[in-house]
């Protein structure tokens, strides 16, 4: 089993009465009210520093995502961070899971397989690929992109990189949506045949088809937690059965917040307000931004309507009078003393049967060693006691880069000269 | 509402079954619908005794033929569909009549062949931007915001007919995916270069505006008459964006009275 650490390089300082004045944590909250680019640049180092903490501390990845015009994450190019991640870990068996450039936005889409690319060889070949769909308020109103065109771009933008790496000839692209009349990449990554690509979704059926057709890893992003999480993953797993696909675990991929604590009790003293900030204002997202008509093709409209949005209306409405223990026996966030978090895990990722595994361990408004404390519990005394679930059944990950899959030899890329390290 | 009747066309290369209620007895009218579907409404019910009125349903709004539109790329595509659509129907120049996002495309189509409109009416009419007077994005503006831009009766019954219904499932596919298909040839912005080819509009031109617009402000009005030789501005009291619905005895009247002159 492989865990890595999550961040989304929030805001951390967001005011009280935050979402009683703004509409909307993402697209519209004004930057110049709520933020002062000093420090934020602080938010940043902090961030690549807390990375960089999981990855010594023994973290196998360590994840960014994009986000635009966003209080609750925004790296807005997520490659930026993962070049100063590359160079501060080389040396180090840690992947650089980019959970990632988001496609149809980047254009023409052969930027994010040069940047991939790129990050492969600085880090000597830890890059995992991720490659998001992108939201409906990062694509549509940050970016500009027609609704109803969204996922058709995601799947040419998709064609286009992995035909890009791997092509033995100089090639042109004349694509409904991209052209460019000679494609030769510049670098190349280091894995072959191409890094292993990760698809995040949030539940959607031609997402597992999607990831199913290209043998990817499907990982189901949501921040409702495992138990929501189940009804999703059983639904993937179901389908990979139907679809004659073995049932490696290694192909699906889960995150989950973690909040690890010295006592159960403590954890909810030092937690709550963090994980409180996280769901009143993170997730504080006005639902027009969220459900952009022709963002979801018709089927998955009316899946929608008819099916998901009455439930999760329901929740979102409960969760503004949850109590901390709520969010606990709801699993939306996994808390508490070291054996009480590795006994919820361990429940949790066998009923999703996920080997990749992806942990916030950076919570809304966690003050920086608050988070190097919850990393250090983590990375101490809860997941040496995962790396070896899923291995009596013999699976190999197959998602994961190669080179540091089971903490073997790499290069040293360090420039420090020093003999390749190894961990496992 | 009298009920009209509906004629398929295979358009596109087959690709594209056009829906398209026809009513009335008289001269052609097509009139082109707003960013909401086709709405038949009173005023085209009026128009009905004058006019044989062609009411197309904008491809992917047909019940059962969601996917319609993907076949249509762009407004180039869309504008040269229309052209076909009035040869199958026999229309040579035919009056045009387009509202908020119909009368962009109306207005786009006197404009790429003058030759295949007679004459034009523009209500509300999307296609222009201008910098101090910006456009709500109506695709992701709560409707509880959008209800005095559109009708200055916030009460008004046909609010009904327009909104979607949040406790009908039917109701929020519908309307969500009328604005996803006519959203198509707007986003992000509803300014498609429209200005630079108004120049070519040939047709004899009236333009209604719902004074009390509060999505597409009456300043259009004058920028839309400027641009189009010999048009003419008419205003509608206690209207706002969707003055058909809300004063559908004046639309209809000014409508009639213009293409009959």
């Amino acid at each position: 089993m492989k865990i890595s650490m999550f961040h989304l390089m929030p805001h951390r300082e967001l005011p009280a009465d935050f979402e009683s004045k703004y509409h909307s944590v993402w697209v519209d909250p004004p930057f110049w009210e709520l933020a002062e680019p000093n420090r934020v640049g602080q938010y940043y180092n902090w961030t690549l520093d807390e990375l960089i903490h999981a990855a010594k501390a023994g973290m196998d990845g360590i994840c960014v995502n994009e986000h635009h015009q966003n209080a609750y994450g925004f790296m807005p190019s997520p490659n930026l961070m993962g070049s100063a991640l590359a160079r501060a870990t080389n040396g180090l068996d840690v992947a650089l899971v980019q959970m990632g450039a988001t496609l149809p936005t980047t254009i023409p889409p052969i930027r994010v397989a040069e940047e991939y690319a790129m990050l492969d060889c600085i880090s000597g070949g830890r890059l995992v690929a991720g490659m998001p769909l992108g939201t409906a308020m990062d694509a549509d109103l940050c970016y500009g992109i027609t609704p109803i065109e969204h996922r058709d771009r995601y799947y040419e933008a998709h064609d286009l990189i992995l035909k890009a790496w791997q092509s033995r000839e100089i090639f042109a692209w004349n694509g409904k949506y991209f052209q460019l009349p000679m494609v030769n990449l510049w670098p190349r990554p280091i894995q072959t045949p191409h890094p292993p690509v990760w698809i995040p979704g949030s539940g959607s059926l031609s997402t597992w088809d999607f990831s199913a057709k290209h043998d990817h890893c499907y990982c189901f992003l949501s921040y409702y937690g495992n138990n929501l999480g189940k009804r999703v993953m059983d639904g993937f797993w179901e389908f990979v059965d139907k679809s004659g696909i073995d049932p490696n675990p290694y192909r699906a991929g889960f995150l989950q917040l973690v909040a690890v604590s010295e006592t159960d009790a403590q954890a909810e003293k030092e937690y709550y307000p963090h994980i409180r900030y996280f769901y009143d204002k993170c997730l504080h997202i006005l639902n027009e931004y969220m459900f952009i008509p022709g963002d979801q093709d018709h089927r998955s409209l009316v899946n929608s309507v008819r099916n998901l949005l009455p439930m999760q209306m329901q929740l979102l409405n409960a969760v503004s009078s949850w109590k901390y223990k709520d969010f606990i026996e709801n699993q939306f966030v996994i808390a508490g003393s070291p054996s009480s978090v590795r006994d919820q895990l361990m429940q949790a990722v066998k009923k999703l049967r996920v080997g990749n595994l992806m942990v916030l361990l950076h919570i809304g408004s966690m003050p920086h060693e608050l988070t190097l404390k919850n990393i250090d519990l983590f990375a101490r005394e809860v997941q040496p006691h995962f790396r070896n679930v899923w291995d009596e059944e013999g699976w190999d990950n197959k998602w994961w880069p190669a080179r540091i899959k089971n903490g073997g030899q790499r290069p040293d890329v360090s420039g420090n000269g020093g003999e390749a390290r190894s961990h496992s | 509402m009298a009920a009209a009747a509906e004629r398929t066309l295979s358009l596109w290369e087959g690709k594209i079954n056009a829906r398209i209620k026809v009513a009335g007895h008289g001269p052609a009218l097509v009139y082109l619908h707003s960013g909401y579907g086709l709405i038949w409404d009173q005023s085209l019910d009026q128009l009905t005794k004058d006019f044989t009125v062609y009411a197309p349903e904008h491809p992917g709004t047909s019940e059962g033929d969601p996917n319609a539109i993907a076949h249509l790329d762009n407004l180039w595509d869309l504008i040269l569909y229309y052209y076909e659509m009035f040869d199958q129907l026999g229309l040579d120049a035919p009056a045009l009549v387009g509202h908020s996002f119909g009368g962009m495309v109306a207005a786009e189509l006197a404009a790429t062949n003058p030759r295949r409109v007679g004459k034009l009416v523009l209500i509300n009419p999307l296609g222009l931007w201008r910098d101090d007077v910006p456009i709500k994005n109506y695709m992701v503006t709560p409707q509880a915001e959008l209800d005095p831009l559109f009708f200055h009766d916030r009460n008004h019954p046909a609010r009904k007919l327009v909104f979607m219904n949040p406790e009908e499932a039917d109701s929020i596919i519908r309307v969500s995916w009328a604005l996803a298909c006519t959203g198509k040839f707007i986003w992000p912005i509803p300014d498609k270069g429209l200005r630079k080819r108004t120049h070519r509009i040939a047709a004899p031109t009236l333009i209604i505006w719902g004074q009390q617009d509060g999505l597409v402000r009456p300043t259009y009005a004058e920028e839309f008459r400027k641009l189009i030789r010999g048009a003419r501005v008419e205003l509608v009291a206690n209207a706002a964006h969707m003055a058909p619905l809300e004063q559908p005895a004046a639309v209809a009247n000014l409508v009639r009275d213009f293409l009959k002159k």
